[in-house]
């Protein structure tokens, strides 16, 4: 028998009676409530900041040095390309524990086409992300098609791969690489033009993205006022606006006035719009956070949940081996221990920057604040010469702080 | 005769918004087996889940005397202590536990928190010889079936020396042979002085087993009838289920005019589905039914009639096993094996069970209505998120949504707001055919004349609509013919003009001894 009390309301109420209209809701409590609902990310970027003043203050000023700044970049870059495919993997209701390990077989593949059998770099890149496309379609397959928990499968892959490295390279320790492929890892923009004290082409670069970012802004704001939508006040918009040109201006000067932006830098820069706008935008992004948010309703929706999964993981390989490769660059050389625990930063960095457990929920931006909020610490610990054991502990911490902070968040906002 | 074990007097409980009790009095006696019916919603489940205590002492008004005594109870322990034990529809049995496992489970026989095996499996296998189940008590609960597991839990009541025994609809998953050894099971503890209340919407089993039965409507007891009196009649019972009268609920409505020869929209030919577990059993039994362009058609039936299963079935294979059957869209037979399939034949499912099958909870209204039919606002794999908003600013400007804005969460509308983001998506996605299953349930009486015009609309636009629902009253509003369903089988068909509740309720009633 149905359970539904909820339709046996007297008959004698009146039909077809509408309550108040959509245009009565308070801009003020609009704007607060948007805020409120996006807690966590705005939370979350509020406490990167803090981090960041806080070591600022507490290094002397050697946390925002134009040569730390670029060390920060470096140091964390694999780990937030990780992170952007794990955000996808944990939207999509998953997770993947095997990328700490492909990473390390990939830079091992890497060193064994170059080092050991001379092949040029760019087909060693395309060979290395090609394998890495194979093992993530293989754990995908397992996942989505045979329905094996992904827990399981990419655990399995995590030994697995571990266990490849360690007989590819039979233990040893393989370099150096080719020059091309470590300017992957530790390269910089070449500079041109005139001796300005400061790197030309980064400065560009940023007024580039200046300008690019500006514009899209205002024109989301026009079109937003096109279908009168409520936007931000004048005032506060402009406020975003300089808010954000004072944060690009500041990185590029800072970056600017050492080597120029890092090679890296502007890969994931590539990365983070690239996956922002597919996430938002593309039909693929809106069907992993459908079948994450509710399986059933997107299958019963004709959402081809095991396709996406499938193509979910294999994104992930990809993303494994090009981190693979940096790290591989970076160090110049592949060794059987490389991407140690990886997984698990880039598990952490999604959950810091807002996924949830449950799927359905985060964004490609909150995984790279995420994980910057831990390379931040990171280096800023290391800066105060704290040991990796007390770096441990307060890293744990912050996942602590920042999953039970939206747990109460959450609980009371009664949802 | 006995006096009364139960009173349940003046019974009122209500849930935020809605009545879902109003003045309900029930009284059982000593040693007698009483069976409450009514329609699906009447509150035959809430009034079982205040006298069992789900619904604790302070949450309802009105007073609950057992054995004379007045009764508070705050939980389920409460009332199970004083010997009052309700056995839910849905079994509450851990599968992967064995037998004796379940029926002592939180009341195990132990000392010093160590279970005493032998004593504990000593006692069990009395109690399953009581109820008459000879599997080994260290059988594991999902190596029995549904017809055993019923017995396990009327064993696990037994240990809790049960005075009162309350069952759920309890034959309404089981198959026939089944039922009738779990009616002679209740009939054989009336004997050893066991009273029992037993929901069932199946008049049969009533006038088998039970000695009265209460009829409870919109949440108030109508009467109590002795069922052994010759004037307690099958037809005495229904009219006292549906006694409420059709007020002015609907639109007007001009009924379909087009020609009876023409190819139906949708047919569906000798539909045969099995239960996706128990596979001997026929959930959906060679159904065939059509629906013309512009034609409503209902299908009435009760809980397990098969309704949503021929729907979920018929729409992508989405629920148990197909055991054959054909469907044909304007006389070409489809294939409707994904739901892929059937959204590309122009075949819509709006799900009764909005918030598992509907809705993504957790996203706003404007990605909700988006999600089927996404390919209408994307280019080349890419959403254009302003033709989409103009889509969904559409939909909540027509169909009336409550909410500040398309980017509301649609986790927290309204019942009525989330079923019309439901239906918005649905028709988002521009079928030909509607499969609505129960598109009123839980929401209030505006919205649902909101959705009653909705579905009209549909209609007069040329869609054919298949509506399912457990409420008659809404069926003979809307609807120009109707079907029944009883236990997976079509049981009739009954043109407007002729459909009143009691002839559908007479054929929702209608058991398999017609045909045995």
């Amino acid at each position: 028998m149905s359970t539904d009390v909820t339709d046996k309301v007297p008959a004698s109420a009146p039909p077809g009676k509408s309550g108040g209209t959509a245009a009565d809701g308070n801009l003020l409590q609009l704007i607060l409530g948007g805020l409120r609902r996006n807690m966590r990310q705005y939370g979350m970027l509020i406490a990167l900041g803090l981090i960041v003043v806080l070591f600022q203050v507490w290094t002397g000023g050697d946390l925002l040095l134009p040569r730390n700044v670029s060390n920060l970049v470096l140091q964390n870059s694999y780990i937030l390309i990780l992170a952007i495919g794990m955000m996808l993997v944990i939207i999509a209701g998953h997770i993947d524990l095997s990328v700490g390990s492909l990473t390390a077989f990939v830079g091992a593949f890497a060193a064994v086409l170059t080092v050991q059998h001379s092949v040029a770099w760019p087909v060693a890149l395309v060979l290395c992300l090609l394998v890495g496309a194979v093992a993530g379609a293989l754990q995908g397959f397992l996942i989505a098609y045979l329905g094996i928990p992904s827990f399981i499968v990419t655990l399995a892959g995590m030994l697995l791969f571990r266990g490849l490295t360690e007989i590819f390279l039979q233990g040893q320790t393989l370099g150096p690489f080719p020059n091309g492929l470590q300017k992957l890892g530790n390269g910089f923009l070449p500079e041109v033009g005139p001796n300005t004290n400061y790197h030309n082409l980064t400065l560009l670069l940023g007024i580039v993205l200046l300008a690019f970012v500006v514009y899209q802004e205002v024109r989301d704001r026009r079109r937003e006022q096109e279908f009168s939508l409520d936007v931000l006040p004048r005032n506060a918009f402009l406020l975003k606006l300089v808010a954000i040109a004072a944060a690009i201006i500041a990185v590029t000067m800072i970056l600017a006035s050492y080597q120029g932006a890092p090679i890296i830098l502007i890969v994931l820069g590539v990365l983070v719009v690239g996956y922002g706008y597919v996430m938002r935008n593309a039909v693929f992004g809106r069907h992993i956070y459908a079948i994450g948010g509710n399986l059933p309703a997107a299958k019963l929706s004709g959402v081809k949940d095991k396709k996406v999964t499938f193509f979910v993981f294999l994104n992930m390989g990809v993303l494994a081996a090009l981190a693979g490769l940096v790290v591989a660059a970076r160090l110049n050389a592949a060794s059987p221990k490389a991407g140690l625990n990886f997984e698990l930063e880039a598990i952490a960095s999604s959950f810091i920057g807002g996924a949830s457990m449950s799927g359905g929920v985060g964004t490609v931006l909150g995984a790279i604040i995420g994980g910057l909020v831990l390379g931040v610490l990171n280096n800023g610990m290391n800066l105060l010469s704290v040991g990796t054991d007390w770096q441990q502990v307060i890293k744990g911490l912050a996942l602590l702080a920042a999953v039970g902070f939206d747990v109460w968040n959450k609980r009371k906002s009664g949802s | 005769m006995a006096g009364p074990v139960l009173e349940m007097r003046s019974i009122v409980k209500t849930f935020p918004g809605v009545k879902a009790l109003s003045d309900v009095t029930l009284t059982v006696r000593q040693g007698e087996v009483h069976a409450i019916c009514g329609e699906n919603g009447a509150g035959k489940s809430t009034l079982m889940k205040v006298l069992s205590g789900v619904h604790p002492h302070g949450t309802y008004e009105g007073e609950i005397l057992f054995e004379g005594e007045v009764c508070s109870f705050k939980d389920i322990r409460a009332s199970e202590h004083h010997g009052i034990v309700i056995i839910h529809q849905e079994l509450a049995l851990v599968p992967f536990l064995s037998i004796a496992e379940n029926i002592f489970l939180g009341n195990e026989h132990a000392s010093g928190g160590f279970i005493n095996w032998n004593e504990t499996l000593k006692h069990a296998t009395e109690l399953l010889r009581r109820v008459g189940l000879n599997d080994h008590p260290e059988t594991r609960i999902a190596d029995i079936g549904v017809g055993k597991q019923q017995l396990v839990e009327i064993a696990k009541a037994l240990s809790k020396k049960v005075k009162l025994l309350i069952l759920d609809e309890p034959t309404a998953a089981l198959n026939d042979e089944d039922s009738g050894k779990l009616l002679d099971l209740i009939l054989e503890l009336k004997k050893q002085g066991i009273t029992s209340i037993i929901i069932s919407h199946k008049l049969n089993e009533i006038r088998r087993v039970a000695d009265s039965v209460t009829i409870l409507r919109d949440g108030r007891s109508i009467e109590t009838l002795d069922v052994k009196a010759p004037e307690t009649t099958e037809d005495r019972i229904i009219s006292g289920m549906v006694g409420r009268d059709l007020d002015h609920r609907f639109p007007d409505r001009t009924p379909y005019q087009g020609e009876a020869d023409a190819a139906p929209a949708l047919e569906i030919r000798n539909w045969t589905v099995h239960h996706p577990i128990d596979q001997q059993r026929k959930v959906v039994d060679d159904v065939s039914i059509n629906v013309r362009r512009g034609e409503i058609v209902g299908i009435a039936g009760l809980m397990g009639a098969g309704r949503t299963e021929l729907a979920m079935s018929v729409f992508g294979r989405t629920y148990g096993r197909h055991a054959g059957g054909q469907v044909f869209k304007d006389g070409r037979e489809i294939r409707t094996k994904t739901v892929a399939e059937a959204v590309q034949h122009g075949i819509a499912y709006v799900t009764e069970d909005r918030k598992h099958y509907g809705l993504n909870l957790i996203d706003n209204i404007n990605r909700n209505i988006s999600l089927t039919a996404l390919g209408k606002v994307a280019k080349r794999g890419v959403v254009d998120e302003h033709e989409e908003r103009k889509v969904a600013e559409r939909f909540r400007k027509s169909m009336n949504i409550k909410a500040p804005t398309v980017f509301e969460t649609v986790g927290r509308l309204s019942g009525g707001n989330q079923q019309k983001v439901v239906l918005s998506k649905w028709i988002f996605a521009g079928p030909e055919v509607l499969i609505l299953d129960e598109p009123t349930r839980g929401i209030d009486v505006g919205a649902k004349y909101e959705i009653y015009t909705v579905i009209d609309q549909l209609a007069a636009e040329g869609k054919a609509v298949v509506f399912i629902s457990s409420e008659l009253p809404e069926l003979l509003g809307m609807c120009d013919r109707i079907y029944t369903m009883a236990a997976g089988r079509l049981t009739g068909e009954v043109p407007r003009a002729e459909a009143t509740q009691e002839v559908l309720m007479r054929q929702m009633t209608k058991d398999k001894e017609v045909t045995r």
